[in-house]
């Protein structure tokens, strides 16, 4: 049967050949190897659209989804709730089937998209600017600290230990592939002077929050940055890194209108300080106007980017995640200054009654005495691996296995899906042990 | 609502664009002041406000689904549209990546399957899905060969090679793996300066990168020859695969002598570009390499899946596994060819290639005469000559509605156009560009006018990007 | 046409002599018009010490960014305020309004080594041949 995706006809190819001046298309591949180009494949034989949609589903039914189960995980992804009007966006074809927008006149969907998404991010975590998105908060992590190396020509990187761990596991596969050196570091120790920034998570990976300033003034006395890792969702009731006086703020953006997808695609935010705007790794998009003095947009400072400093880039990213990028846009513009506070606010009180009803159970107590935001650790009775089975079996995926940091404890996380009932039937069943 | 305005326009205080629940539980006592923030100014719109907004957005825009986007290196081949149905199943989209390996056998087994495909298509011994983009495909190659030589206790391979038609990324990647940069000439013909390499290919050199077919969309005849060389004096072949859909179903980059290769999910495998993102750049390698792949791999044992982490492998380079979402896709397309289909693409895209190679060079100077593969490469500078730039030609054909190709780009070619017209394109919208290019060439005679200040037909013209880099204005700003 | 009065460097800098050792830097009417519109200077402080022939700072345009090499050795004094806020005006007035730094010499035998205004037109001309 004929490929609905290959449009031309074997008449048309005659043609095309006859025009070309070969007697067979074999002709045109006669610069690789004779011996090597005409490989054979093991691969399953083709399916059509029926079958292969047939097929997917199936696949897809062995996956047990948090459409059908509650869901307390989270770990540095998130059940949020996502408003129609993103998918309905980002489902335009004009917007997701377009390339990097480097022909700005066709692609000012695409650019102005993506100047809402800059100045959303920039009013949600108050830094004062933003690029336009990098692969997820573990890479932009990443690249904060490279930056941060580079425009203090130093060659050490601290970590706080609170950092979720994944995170510090990327950062330092970053920071090692230059060469340079990475330390974890207790929140309150004091640093080398040749630590050229302090990461910090806030909350941090347990769920907790602290007051930043006085870190924030123990690394500037030092000359060096403080770069935060912080939960965008958070953001609608709690201080941004912008007034605690973070130099570079990054985050995941799935959180924001983007589902869990098994942890792919999520959004690098990477937000700094006006002065450090050409040091940012990225693309950035700014406003200018056309020969009519219309107003348009257009990638900018792109002298930062690969294909024209090629090794003295900022970074070597290309393609980053810009259909996520449009998806918090939409997102954070859905819900605006209301509908994100009160987002959190469902997030933090509702997380608050879960903790208390659990920390009444026997057996059970809170690891941490500290403010939290959507997830707080808790000590449990016996291993969480055994909760979490016969949450399974009861239609709920438990809370993060964190015993190999903390004896016995378990990382839970409330957000806004969660109702009093799905609570109420989790304390139930852990007040079981 | 139009998209004149930006959303603090039409912000008023009181709107909202979605319903949201009440609190269900008593509420608990706030957090100390200090940890709270006072003012949160986003905008405030209604649903049927910001839809029309975001449509009106969406108008402006040329996707592949819009016209032709013959983007060179680009492959913005058309985007089947079950892929969406398909990846927002909510056994794919509504699956935590940490939930229990058991209670996603199905997502762990799509990715078991895609892992050996691509390691079939590329004739290698693992892949890892890891990688977000092919950058970051780049980024993970290098990485693995910086380990292998330490591994070795091979301390003196302290450079990367690349050719002088290599993509910006190539470099960039490099770097950031702590490699200094070592360029190897091409010839006349387009293809690897023999002698240059032999004169930089030394026992510091830790790997040859070589995009094949090359930026220039010419295959190297001499591969054999040129992974002979490298491997001789110690070094790795590795290959930025984004042109691999000129090979897929005919040629194997691990028979041609590479060791390693970056594949793009978003291009050679059809998932949409989303304007930048989300892609998917899988590493594949032969097995010397397979033990530093980075975390985490899926493996298969008694028909059960579970991701592992490879023995000396250099870590994590993403947060999770990798960008399911978009893998589902690119399984869902092998899954739709097989083999026979794969040569089909290969094929038609290289045939494509060609046919309008031979028609536009009468009128385009074509500085490598011979035959190319999925993409060609022209330049302008017989139409510099009489005052008519690249980026002219690029202009006016917007006003054909018609996307242009690459400009300026690769390096080696002045005035540089690169076309890549893939296999989804007939040859009646083949015929239509090459009437447009005809009737552009003209106009550099006749009305070059017209082209200096094109576009003319789009929703904006010619924008001045002098300005937005002297004067930044990269975010609006909303105060109380 | 290069005014005679001033030296050049094979990267494109040139050096205005001033009375007591001191001396005005610019970039040629080459470098601007290679770069196309200047965007974003980065140039040293007063103070900073450079070297002749190496590093002191960047030009940026919309599609190129380029090193700014030091003509001769000495000290920063001052900074050309007007040319950070109007970049442009190294593409307009090159020799002139958009001179970039001022030094003082420590080593004015330096400008010897450098080219006169002719000897820099030729290998201009010959650089402008070449790219054809």
């Amino acid at each position: 049967m004929p490929s609905p995706y290959l449009p031309n006809t074997d008449a048309d190819r005659t043609t095309m050949m006859q025009e070309i001046g070969v007697d067979s298309i074999e002709e045109l591949f006669q610069d690789i190897p004779e011996t090597l180009r005409h490989a054979q494949f093991k691969l399953p034989s083709p399916l059509s659209e029926l079958e292969l949609k047939k097929e997917l589903n199936q696949l897809a039914n062995l996956n047990t989804s948090l459409d059908n189960y509650v869901c307390f995980l989270g770990g540095g992804s998130y059940r949020h709730f996502i408003p129609s009007t993103v998918e309905h966006v980002i489902s335009r074809s004009e917007l997701y089937t377009a390339y990097t927008p480097y022909q700005a006149e066709v692609s000012q969907g695409t650019l102005q998209g993506t100047y809402e998404y800059q100045s959303l991010v920039c009013q949600l975590t108050g830094m004062e600017v933003s690029n336009a998105g990098m692969y997820d908060g573990s890479t932009a992590a990443g690249e904060a600290a490279i930056m941060a190396c580079t425009m203090k020509n130093r060659g050490k990187v601290a970590v706080s230990t609170t950092v979720n761990p994944t995170y510090r596991d990327v950062i330092r596969t970053y920071v090692k592939g230059r060469n340079l050196s990475i330390e974890t570091v207790e929140l309150d120790s004091s640093l080398s002077s040749d630590c050229a920034c302090l990461v910090v998570q806030q909350p941090n990976f347990f769920g907790y929050l602290g007051e930043m300033e006085a870190h924030v003034q123990k690394v500037h006395d030092i000359g060096a940055l403080f770069i935060a890792i912080v939960d965008p969702i958070s953001l609608g009731m709690f201080k941004p890194p912008g007034q605690y006086g973070a130099d570079i703020a990054v985050a995941d953006g799935q959180a924001l209108g983007n589902p869990t997808s098994f942890g792919g695609p999520g959004l690098g935010v990477f937000t700094c300080r006006q002065e450090y705007l050409r040091q940012m790794p990225g693309s950035i998009v700014g406003k200018t106007v056309d020969v009519e003095g219309k107003p348009g947009y257009v990638m900018t400072l792109v002298t930062r980017e690969q294909y024209i400093r090629r090794e003295r880039a900022t970074s070597n990213i290309c393609t980053s995640e810009a259909l996520m990028a449009l998806a918090a846009a939409v997102y954070l513009a859905t819900l605006g200054k209301r509908g994100l506070r009160h987002v959190a606010e469902l997030c933090y009180h509702k997380a608050h009654y879960a903790a208390e009803e659990i920390a009444k159970l026997k057996g059970y107590s809170l690891v941490f005495s500290k403010p939290f935001f959507k997830e707080f650790a808790i000590r449990c009775p016996v291993a969480p691996s055994r909760i979490n089975q016969a949450l399974f079996n009861e239609g709920i995926i438990g809370g993060l296995d964190i015993s190999h940091i903390i004896d016995n404890a378990m990382l839970l996380c409330i957000t806004e899906m969660n109702t009093k009932q799905e609570m109420d039937k989790l304390v139930e069943i852990l007040g079981g042990f | 609502m139009n998209h004149h305005y930006l959303l603090p326009d039409v912000s008023q205080p009181g709107k909202i664009g979605c319903s949201l629940p009440a609190l269900d539980v008593p509420p608990t006592e706030l957090p100390p002041k200090e940890l709270l923030r006072q003012e949160l100014e986003l905008p405030e719109v209604s649903e049927v406000e910001l839809i029309r907004y975001f449509t009106a957005l969406s108008k402006l825009n040329y996707g592949v689904d819009t016209g032709f986007y013959p983007l060179g290196s680009c492959t913005m081949k058309y985007n089947p549209k079950w892929h969406e149905d398909i990846a927002k199943l909510a056994g794919f989209a509504s699956i935590h990546p940490l939930q229990p390996e058991e209670s996603v056998q199905g997502a762990l087994q799509l990715m078991f399957e895609l892992q050996e495909y691509l390691t079939e298509i590329t004739s290698m011994h693992t892949t890892s899905l890891v990688p977000i983009a092919g950058a970051h495909g780049e980024f993970a190659g290098l990485l693995l060969v910086k380990a292998y030589h330490q591994d070795r206790g091979d301390k003196a391979r302290k450079k990367i090679l690349l050719t002088d038609s290599s993509h910006g990324t190539n470099p960039a990647s490099a770097v950031m793996c702590g490699f200094e940069i070592g360029v190897v000439a091409s010839d006349s013909e387009g293809n690897v300066d023999m002698k240059s390499l032999e004169s930089a290919m030394n026992e510091e050199v830790a790997a040859l990168t070589l995009t094949m077919p090359t930026t220039l969309g010419l295959f190297d005849p001499k591969i054999l020859e040129i992974g002979q060389l490298v491997h001789e004096r110690g070094g790795l072949l590795g290959a930025d695969g984004a042109n691999l859909n000129a090979l897929l179903g005919r040629a194997k980059f691990g028979e041609l002598g590479y060791d390693y290769v970056q594949l793009n999910l978003h291009k050679t495998f059809s998932t949409p570009h989303g304007g930048g993102g989300p892609g998917s750049g899988p590493v594949c390698v032969k097995e010397d390499l397979a033990d530093f792949l980075p975390s985490p791999l899926v493996t298969k044992n008694s028909g059960r899946y579970k991701f592992v982490s490879p023995a000396k492998s250099i870590g994590r380079i993403a947060n999770f596994c990798g960008n399911f979402g978009v893998m589902c896709k690119a399984y869902a397309y092998i899954r739709s060819l097989g083999a026979e289909g794969l040569k089909e693409v290969s094929e038609n895209a290289v045939l494509n290639a060609n046919y309008l190679k031979e028609k536009l060079k009468p009128y385009y100077y074509l500085p490598y005469d011979r035959v190319c593969m999925h993409e060609v490469v022209f330049s302008a500078r017989r139409q510099k000559a009489k005052g008519v730039r690249t980026v002219d030609i690029a202009k006016r054909l917007l006003d054909y509605g018609l996307h242009p190709p690459t400009v300026y780009f690769p390096l080696v070619v002045d005035e540089a156009l690169m076309i890549e017209p893939t296999e989804t394109e007939s040859k009646q919208t083949l015929d239509a560009f090459i009437e447009a290019m005809k009737e552009i060439a003209r106009d550099v005679e006749e009305n070059p006018e017209i082209l200096h200040t094109a576009p003319h037909n789009t929703p904006v013209k010619r924008l001045d990007d002098v300005r937005a880099a002297r004067d930044p204005d990269l975010r609006w700003r909303m105060r109380s | 046409m290069t005014p005679k009065e001033y030296k050049y460097t094979t990267e494109h800098e040139w050096i205005c002599p001033e009375s007591k050792n001191k001396g005005k830097v610019g970039l040629a009417d080459y470098a601007q018009s290679q770069l196309g519109d200047v965007v974003f200077l980065d140039l040293p402080a007063a103070g900073t010490q450079v070297e002749q022939g190496k590093k002191m700072g960047e030009v940026e345009s919309v599609k190129a960014v380029s090193d700014i090499f030091a003509p001769v050795s000495g000290q920063v004094l001052e900074i050309n305020q007007i040319v950070i806020d109007e970049p442009g005006l190294v593409n307009k007035d090159p020799y002139g309004a958009g001179w970039l730094v001022r030094l003082e010499l420590s080593k004015p035998s330096e400008l010897d080594a450098l080219m006169d205004s002719d000897k820099y037109d030729k290998f201009v001309a010959v650089l402008s041949e070449e790219s054809e």
